[in-house]
């Protein structure tokens, strides 16, 4: 390959991953605004109204003051880890969406271009791993802040993420038996030649979105920063910029798993004309994604939050059993099938 | 080998040889964990580079995002990032340990002399780490370690249940049979 071509290749990622990291942080600072928003509507109240048009540059407003308020590190702390365990929330979760693809192949400025950062052939397995690794921000945050608090939220959300990983994992499985591929790009594809897994897999979607929504730590399974009991939970001790970014991973993480739910059971990027014109998917996927996130805000406004021992098991003794059930029936049904 | 893969592999390498001794010198335990996580995620870019995607992500998933961090949920649970002062060491364990090490180095070495021949040159290795062929490999050729290990894991999960079971019945025992 001549070294220009490398050149374009490497400048194409380098565009792509800025142009997704800046519509990711400013969906970020958006979702905060339509989450206060509908629970306003939904509690019959106004919500932010008082910065810009409607409240439209509320997200801006606090963005400046959490950049200028004071930076607090315990005494007690382990420093290192204090500062490091923001960016490991924030940085899977940025990275999570780059193997969503975001529509067909097509030629944009006369080369052919690919409308995802990349599609590599086990990209299930590469938002998985992502998805596993994320912890660490969380438990290292409840570590280092030499809280109790802190502690307790930290310890909650290991034993949490990790028993709900389970059957996450297990729900990816039915999408990839009956695509036949681990990458997500094909999955796509397998389902405009059949119809959306969520008629094949109406058990798989549900419990993939619930695992989901215990795997971003979305009510009713916020244990680890439960208000009520830990104050905040693993970032009680943060501050300022630090405190954003916890928020900024929570946040994008629902917007990645919204998109992957869309796009494992919904068709991803797939509606009328998308075979046309291209970019059109990326206006179906954005839908798809809006109305998964508004079912996210709804469920929390709707839901009380679960004891913790009801948490644990209903994640082992109901979601885990019918995950792998659901496993053992989709690969008979294929083998039957052929 | 052309020069940029081996550069990769060096620094690969020396990336995965500095996250392990870190592992072993850091005096805190969260932090040895931490190092041994770094080291599984270079392991698992060398199986990247090698062209097996899929071991590298089961790296990552299994033992970065699994095994380790249950590692460190248990270290936080009972506190015991501290490890104790030097002198409640082994003796003798510092003195063997430079032996042992001397050996596995003299045995590498020697293999190194001896130029042994790279394991069998794999005929398609765009499709020996795929999913598909490691299974067909794990359900044939290696189906027996393959059971005999999932037969074992059943094993430990049933005596890990009939241990936290005897705990439990002892905990429900009246007050008064207790103390007898």
């Amino acid at each position: 390959m001549a070294w220009q071509e490398i050149g374009f290749i490497a400048l194409e990622a380098a565009i792509k991953s800025i142009l997704l990291a800046f519509v990711l942080l400013t969906a970020f600072a958006y979702m905060t605004f339509a989450e206060r928003k509908v629970a306003a509507l939904m509690q019959v109240r106004s919500g932010p109204n008082r910065v810009g048009p409607w409240g439209l540059l509320q997200p801006a407003a606090d963005g400046v003051k959490a950049l200028f308020k004071e930076e607090i590190v315990p005494a007690g702390a382990d420093r290192f880890l204090f500062i490091a365990a923001p960016i490991l929330v924030a940085v899977p979760a940025l990275i999570i969406m780059a193997v969503i693809p975001l529509g067909p192949d097509t030629v944009l400025f006369g080369r052919p271009m690919r409308l995802a950062i990349t599609d590599i052939n086990v990209g299930t397995l590469y938002v998985l791993s992502v998805a596993s690794v994320a912890v660490y921000g969380i438990v290292l945050a409840g570590w280092s802040s030499a809280n109790k608090f802190s502690m307790m939220g930290g310890i909650r959300s290991t034993a949490q993420m990790v028993s709900y990983e389970l059957a996450l994992g297990l729900s990816f499985v039915g999408p990839i038996m009956l695509a036949g591929s681990l990458s997500l790009r094909d999955i796509v594809v397998a389902q405009q030649q059949s119809i959306w897994y969520v008629v094949l897999q109406p058990l798989g979607a549900l419990l993939f979105f619930v695992a989901a929504l215990a795997e971003v730590n979305r009510a009713p399974f916020d244990m680890p920063e439960a208000e009520q009991e830990l104050t905040a939970g693993y970032f009680t001790e943060y501050s300022g910029m630090k405190f954003s970014l916890f928020f900024m991973g929570e946040y994008i993480k629902m917007i990645a798993v919204s998109a992957l739910t869309a796009t494992l059971f919904f068709g991803g990027y797939l509606g009328p004309m998308v075979e046309e014109y291209p970019l059109l998917g990326i206006v179906y996927l954005g839908g798809k994604t809006l109305a998964f996130l508004f079912v996210m805000i709804w469920i929390r406004l709707t839901l009380p939050r679960m004891r913790y021992d009801q948490l644990m098991a209903f994640g082992w003794k109901r979601m885990l059993p019918l995950a792998l059930a659901n496993v053992v029936i989709t690969a008979v049904v294929l083998v039957l099938a052929q | 080998m052309t020069a940029a893969p081996f550069i990769t592999f060096a620094v690969l390498a020396a990336v995965a040889v500095a996250s392990g001794l870190a592992m072993m010198l850091s005096q805190n335990s969260v932090y040895s964990a931490l190092f041994l996580v770094i080291n599984f995620t270079v392991v698992a870019v060398l199986f990247l580079v090698l062209g097996a995607p899929f071991i590298a992500m089961l790296q990552i998933t299994v033992y970065a995002g699994a095994i380790m961090v249950l590692f460190i949920f248990v270290i936080m649970l009972l506190g015991g990032e501290r490890l104790p002062a030097p002198q409640q060491r082994l003796r003798w364990q510092q003195s063997l340990a430079v032996v042992l090490v001397l050996a596995l180095l003299a045995l590498a070495g020697y293999v190194f002399a001896q130029g042994a021949a790279p394991a069998a040159v794999l005929a398609d290795p765009q499709q020996y780490g795929s999913p598909a062929a490691l299974g067909m490999l794990l359900f044939t050729k290696y189906l027996f370690p393959f059971e005999f290990t999932s037969l074992l894991l059943l094993v430990a999960m049933i005596g890990v249940v009939v241990l936290t079971a005897v705990e439990e019945r002892r905990r429900r025992l009246p007050r008064a049979s207790r103390r007898t």
